[in-house]
């Protein structure tokens, strides 16, 4: 009879033996120069990588403590106990453009191809709180997004759409209050109750002040609107996720991958603290927060990233903030492949650059994904293109058989090893974060903002010396684009159009009406104690313009200036 | 020359995108140039004013949002109307290459677009206001 094989990572002699030889060996190699040569022993985010990982890097491991199995605390190998085998992940492509009418046709022709959830993507000016015959809109109508001036263009935009079925995700952060008030009215006027509606929105405005800039009152009365929106819905829409946290946009801004990581999750303690500080329980609120992160390039990376995401974040709150319920403990996400890896340069690789990331999301366990269409570095996606992007998940999630197995990557020495530096780098940005008093004096010293400025400047060197390469644009690159690309092109007709239609709902509706709106909203922002929502409600029903309604509130709360640092 | 290049990196529209400004504003300064960043959400006219209070020598703008040909055009329109045709107006962003054509028939001296060498701009940039610099003085 054999003996039982040792197993349990213990290392015998014959197998440090072989670590004695291999180091030997390795030892003896040349690196490799030329372009690519300087990132080789690096992450992406500069995280120092070794040759091969063993049984030693993975030493410290508590198995019980730091892995457990799927569905269980602290959710390291995710919050399923099946993965993705009892239900895949939400295919959701983000998308709007030009009128409310253009972009509802696109989420028909989406939901016809097999997509599973809608997300709204808005225009600037919607985005900032102002009209579509502002001064400040000119030029921007309809170009990022869908522009959404008032109810009226809500209801076209889920024209034939189901919304007590569909889940939808709002991409808006300054006026996400106001949003969520719109497709409450837009699907109440349909006879769906607003308790029957899914989906989830940005809302997430301290990430603006970090990473993308679109805000419109300070942090501090932002602050304000944002909890009575979670209190509101918490308590009046079951199916709702409060609030998505979002990373996506501090790394697109140019962080690493641990900075996403600490400052996102940073951002979502400082709504659970808020919450709390407003007297509401943690576990009454807690499980319907959902985060928001990138699927960058560095494949490794990025997994290690989503899984030490869902340790810390199960850890904080249930030893930091004392939630008892365990769905207050995990950690759900939606991602998006990184933007900001996409070309311009042959933009077609941008394709394969969008499945690799896309498979890092779904073996980091991630709950939705979007994955960016080739063309969307010169313009907004195409019909073509879009259904390009949709496919490569459903090839993913049908073809690949990486659906049938939970964690596949958990054990690997490497990778375990990486989710615990991550972690590690993120509750170091905890520490300083805190002496700083917390997010928004952090925010205001302009902490973050310099962090992710240096950052991206590194990145950038580091492209420029060709340390790193990217295909196409250092390296590889073709003497002349080939430039034959279709692109969505977004006229002034649109603009035109769009304000035009603003200018005659204003004409349409009862003046009288949207003046008492108006003036009960004012009154309930002057007042902490009075929940701006049901006011919010009042005005959209009344036909007041998104512009007009952000006006009344910065009469009371100001517009915000950043101090800005480059 | 006896004093540096000074450039306005601006930002206008409702555009929040910043990485990309931010980015070549600190490479034009490491290459020894005085840089004024406007920071976000300026007019044409505030950025012209900049430019010419701060008696720059080129204008670098950036735009992600797709508003590039309102908002390039505007700030042509004020370089006239304020007779500072001789600042040198530059800029990029996600801009597709048959616009960045007719940027340039417009008058805008460079239009760099997404993965452009940080070195190319800063090279252009030396060039061109090194030469307005030994006209104007």
């Amino acid at each position: 009879m054999m003996d039982r094989p040792t197993g349990g990572g213990q290392p015998t002699p014959e197998f440090e033996a072989q670590q004695a030889a291999w180091e030997a060996a390795s030892a003896k190699g040349k690196p490799r120069s030329g372009p690519g040569s300087g990132a080789t022993d690096r992450t992406l985010s500069d995280i120092p990588l070794k040759t091969c990982y063993g049984p030693a890097d993975i030493a410290e491991l508590d198995l019980a403590r730091d892995l457990a199995w799927p569905g269980q605390y602290p959710y390291t190998r995710g919050i399923h106990p099946n993965g993705f085998r009892d239900r895949l992940w939400t295919m959701r492509q983000f998308a709007g453009f030009g009128t409310a009418r253009q972009t509802n046709e696109r989420y028909h022709f989406l939901l016809a191809q097999g997509q599973m959830g809608l997300s709204v993507a808005f225009d600037m000016p919607t985005l900032m709180g102002y009209d579509s015959d502002a001064p400040h809109a000119r030029g921007e109508v309809g170009k990022c997004g869908v522009a959404i001036d008032s109810l009226a263009d809500m209801e076209v935009l889920f024209e034939g759409i189901d919304m007590g079925k569909i889940t939808t995700s709002m991409t808006i952060n300054g006026p996400a209050a106001i949003a969520v008030a719109q497709y409450i009215a837009a699907a109440e006027k349909k006879g769906i109750p607003r308790a029957m509606l899914g989906g989830t929105i940005q809302a997430d405005i301290l990430k603006e002040y970090i990473a993308q800039k679109e805000w419109i009152f300070p942090p501090r009365p932002h602050m304000r609107v944002i909890v009575d929106m979670i209190q509101f819905c918490t308590e009046q829409m079951p199916k709702w996720n409060t609030i998505s946290i979002s990373g996506y946009h501090i790394r697109e801004a140019g962080s690493t991958a641990a900075q996403e990581l600490a400052f996102t999750l940073a951002d979502g303690f400082a709504y659970v603290e808020a919450c709390m500080k407003a007297g509401m329980d943690v576990d009454s609120f807690a499980p319907r927060l959902s985060y928001f992160f990138n699927a960058h390039i560095d494949f490794f990376e990025e997994i290690a990233k989503f899984r030490a995401a869902r340790r810390i974040y199960a850890r904080r709150m249930r030893e930091k903030y004392g939630a008892k319920d365990p769905k207050s403990w995990q950690l759900r996400f939606h991602t998006q492949t990184a933007g900001c890896s996409a070309t311009a340069q042959q933009p077609e690789n941008n394709i394969v650059r969008v499945a690799y990331e896309a498979l890092s999301a779904v073996l980091g366990g991630t709950q939705s994904l979007h994955t960016n269409s080739m063309d969307e570095v010169l313009a907004l996606p195409t019909e073509k293109s879009v259904e390009i992007a949709l496919r490569t998940q459903q090839v993913l999630a049908y073809e690949t058989n990486v659906t049938n197995v939970v964690d596949p990557l958990g054990g690997s020495y490497f990778v375990e090893a990486l989710t615990d530096e991550m972690e590690r780098q993120a509750e170091a940005y905890f520490a300083q974060i805190e002496e700083f008093g917390g997010v928004i004096e952090a925010i205001e010293a302009g902490f973050f903002q310099k962090e992710i400025a240096d950052a991206s400047y590194r990145y950038q060197r580091s492209v420029e010396s060709k340390d790193r390469v990217i295909v196409g644009v250092n390296h590889f690159t073709r003497d002349e684009e080939r430039g034959d690309m279709d692109l969505l092109k977004i006229t002034e007709e649109t603009e035109r159009e769009q304000a035009a239609s603003v200018r005659a709902v204003r004409e349409s509706r009862d003046a009288n009406a949207v003046a008492k709106a108006l003036g009960r909203l004012k009154a309930a922002c002057a007042d902490p104690k009075d929940n701006l929502m049901p006011h919010l409600i009042d005005c959209v029903n009344a036909y007041c313009t998104e512009g007009e309604i952000v006006d009344t509130m910065v009469s009371v709360y100001g517009r915000y200036t950043e101090r800005s640092v480059f | 020359m006896d004093r540096p290049l000074r450039i306005v990196v601006a930002k206008a529209g409702l555009d929040g995108h910043d990485r990309g400004a931010k980015v070549i504003a600190r490479a034009l300064r490491d290459a020894g140039m005085e840089v004024i960043y406007t920071g976000l959400f300026q007019t044409p006219e505030q950025i012209v004013q900049t430019a010419i209070q701060e008696d720059a020598d080129g204008i670098g703008l950036s735009i992600l949002s797709g508003a590039h040909m309102t908002l390039f055009p505007l700030i042509l329109d004020q370089l006239k109307a304020q007779q500072a045709e001789d600042i040198v107006f530059f800029g990029g962003g996600t801009i597709p290459p048959e616009d960045a054509e007719a940027l340039r028939e417009r008058g805008v001296q460079a239009v760099f677009t997404p993965g452009a060498p940080l070195q190319e701009i800063v090279d252009f940039v030396n060039d061109a206001c090194g030469k307005r610099r030994a006209l104007v003085g």
